[in-house]
């Protein structure tokens, strides 16, 4: 109620704050989800007894948290039914008869097998990813490497590993959309790397998100023990189908002392999706994470990478982009808290606005009073496509310790149109001239990632600009 | 036999409102060399710019013709495909985008397919050879960082691994030292031959050595107040503007 007293005060921001209302109103009638659903899952899922009791909680927590008061507007999430978003999860065959054309299309377009296609609308054909996986899957075991989903591991002998650290670094309490992850998770990815083991080849859950049961509230777990390394590729590069619009994943990543993790993916989401998804690392004393985060897809995005560096010397790299066109509000960004001295954060983004898309960077930096000699440096440079696009940039730093060295950037441009006329002298076809140009400027984050999503990437920024110019 | 390859007949170019050539009559034949001289601010990169098709300048009046094929209202990428090449005096940087998948994509947009990975890397490696170009220019981004005469140099290698018809060339061997400017002209001899042509802006006699000049034209006022043959230069450079422009006054 303390909003609607704020509104009279000040007229100005009436909008801003009749919706607030509006968002605790269906707060309070969305009780579309029970305990007893919650139950159902759990015992579909065959969870062990504090799982179930973990769920019930993070219920609670869910039905006692209001909306995030900030970002992206989320009126077209339909809250009041957030059953309809829960349930059909948990036997998520779509049929690729019912994929929307347009993204039908573009896989025709990007050329994806229709052995792939077919396997991706849940029909489960042999093909050869499936044969690379379990050959990988076979190497990495023979390391003592555990790759699979989560609900299998919990009946393992990582269950108490598991139960040590499943949500304790995103705790349901966090935000309303990670208590309601908490309470419906399904599917996911559960990673260990023993000490000093080096995982070689990327691990890829393009293959494990067509396991049925896997979907929009997938969890990754991963523990990368002292001295070891992985790179961990998630999410399909091409466009993935989902049948509810609803996605909020969480994704916990824990480096060890002296390990290395790098985080890969690419996420492009069918447009009506509503995309909320929490990830965070924490790094031990002289580990290093390093994520490489792409968003292309979804209607509205809330995603920050969070790494909390917690040992001394401990190193995050963030490097991202965020492409927004037609009717997408993509609020994107990396959060970094140091907790330790000698930590190093470096944060380089680059986003694309076009045909009146909204593409906002956000970032935290933390430092405490115990970070001396930390670093951190935080680049974000946005292109905007035409006039009626948006992007903003909404750097916050929050430092509590004098001995450090904290730098921000921030560029916004647009297509210089001499450009366009150079290339186009050199016979580009004006919308070729801006592909390349819109190309080179997201280069800098192609070279970070695998091969085949760059190439990946490059594609889907070219369809994207086709669509511009007609 | 005289073979026009460039025709601008009753020329007249405005930017926005504002009127800069007036009226512009000019032809230049297969195989010949023309240079364009006169003053700053005489028009003479506008010039080129119309030819190339530069949507900031717009024809009012007459018409530009290639190879017998009127391109007036034709678009600069589809002129860039019938064989129109302007060097910039300033070409653009383009970040992220090396020089090397450039001009394989530019080679590819002006012929119409994708090269050929081998024989490109090779035409490139002798090409650059040609310039003086360390190899890993190829790898850099495009004018990125390029210093004033890498650029120029660069716009000559598109030149040579582009082969258009007919050459624009904008005072390509200004802000350029005396060895950077001897690069350039070799390039410019190599690319040289009977099926195709070049104009030449310029304020310097050095660029033209070792080429034939066949006709020299003086921009000033709009239009061109003089052609001459190549004895044209030696005046200007010796006299200046005002010994020519007098003499047609």
């Amino acid at each position: 109620m303390a909003e609607v007293k704020k509104t009279q005060v000040e007229p100005i921001d009436r909008s801003m704050y009749d919706f607030r209302y509006e968002v605790n109103a269906a707060f309070q009638v969305d009780s579309g989800l029970t305990p007893e659903i919650v139950e159902t899952i759990s015992e579909e899922k065959h969870d062990p007894d504090w799982m179930r009791a973990f769920r019930l909680k993070a219920l609670d927590v869910y039905n006692r948290t209001a909306l995030p008061s900030w970002g992206p507007p989320l009126d077209g999430l339909n809250m009041a039914n957030i059953v309809t978003y829960v349930r059909p999860n948990t036997e998520m065959q779509a049929k690729w008869a019912d994929v929307p054309d347009d993204i039908k299309n573009t896989f025709e377009r990007l050329g994806i097998p229709q052995a792939e296609r077919a396997s991706l609308a849940g029909v489960g054909a042999q093909y050869d990813s499936e044969v690379v996986y379990h050959n990988v899957r076979k190497e990495v075991q023979e390391q003592g490497v555990v790759y699979t989903d989560l609900e299998s591991a919990l009946h393992s002998d990582h269950a108490e590993r598991i139960r040590e650290h499943f949500m304790h670094l995103v705790p349901p309490s966090d935000h309303k959309f990670a208590a309601l992850h908490g309470a419906v998770w399904s599917g996911g990815s559960y990673v260990y790397v023993p000490a000093g083991v080096s995982v070689e080849i990327p691990l890829q859950s393009y293959f494990r998100l067509n396991a049925p049961g896997a979907g929009q509230f997938e969890h990754t777990l991963i523990i990368v023990e002292e001295g070891a390394y992985l790179h961990f590729i998630e999410g399909c590069s091409a466009p993935k189908y989902n049948v509810a619009n609803l996605h909020a994943g969480c994704v916990e990543i824990y480096v060890g002392k002296n390990a290395r993790v790098r985080y890969s993916t690419i996420e492009n989401w069918s447009k009506n999706m509503y995309n909320l998804n929490t990830k965070r690392a924490l790094v031990a004393e002289g580990g290093t994470i390093e994520w490489v985060s792409g968003s292309f897809g979804s209607h509205t995005s809330y995603l920050y990478p969070m790494s909390v560096l917690r040992g001394a010397g401990a190193r995050m790299e963030f490097t991202g982009i965020t492409f927004a066109g037609a009717g997408q509000e993509l609020d994107t960004g990396a959060q970094v808290i140091h907790a330790a001295p000698r930590t190093s954060s470096h944060i380089v983004t680059k986003s694309i606005a076009r045909d009146g898309g909204v593409s906002n960077f956000r970032s935290a930096v933390v430092v405490t009073k115990d970070a001396k000699d930390a670093k951190s440096s935080v680049s974000c440079e946005s292109l905007m496509l035409d006039d009626r696009s948006r992007s903003d940039t909404i750097p916050v730093m929050d430092i509590a310790c004098d001995q450090v060295d904290v730098g921000h950037e921030a560029k916004i441009g647009r297509i210089s149109e001499e450009a366009v006329f150079y290339l186009m002298s050199r016979g580009l076809s004006e919308a070729d001239a801006r592909a390349l140009i819109v190309g080179g400027f997201a280069e800098p984050i192609a070279k970070e990632l695998p091969l085949e999503y760059a190439v990946e990437m490059n594609n889907l920024i070219h369809l994207e600009m086709q669509g511009t110019i007609g | 036999m005289n073979c026009p390859l460039l025709e601008l007949r009753d020329l007249q170019v405005a930017v926005e409102e504002k009127i800069i050539l007036d009226p512009i009559d000019l032809t230049i034949n297969k195989g010949e060399v023309h240079v364009l001289m006169g003053p700053n601010g005489a028009g003479k990169s506008t010039l080129a710019a119309a030819i190339m098709g530069d949507p900031r300048f717009t024809v009012t009046r007459g018409t530009v013709t290639l190879d017998g094929e009127d391109i007036t209202d034709t678009a600069a990428d589809a002129r860039a495909r019938k064989g129109v090449f302007l060097s910039f005096q300033a070409p653009e940087e383009i970040p992220g985008v090396t020089l090397e998948n450039f001009l394989r994509t530019a080679q590819g947009a002006v012929r119409g397919e994708q090269p050929k990975v081998m024989a490109f890397r090779r035409e490139l490696k002798k090409q650059m050879d040609l310039l003086g170009m360390d190899g890993a220019y190829a790898e850099r981004y495009l004018n990125v960082g390029f210093s004033g005469g890498e650029k120029k140099k660069a716009e000559i290698l598109q030149l040579l691994m582009l082969q258009p018809k007919l050459a624009l060339l904008d005072e390509t061997d200004s802000g350029l030292d005396v060895d950077a400017v001897k690069t350039v002209t070799q390039g410019i001899r190599a690319y040289h031959n009977a099926e195709n042509a070049l104009l030449i802006i310029t304020h310097n006699a050095k660029i033209l050595e070792g080429l034939d000049v066949d006709r020299v034209h003086v921009l000033d006022q709009h239009r061109i107040v003089r052609t001459g043959g190549p004895e044209l230069i030696r005046e200007i450079t010796e006299g200046g503007f005002g010994s020519v422009l007098s003499e047609e006054a």
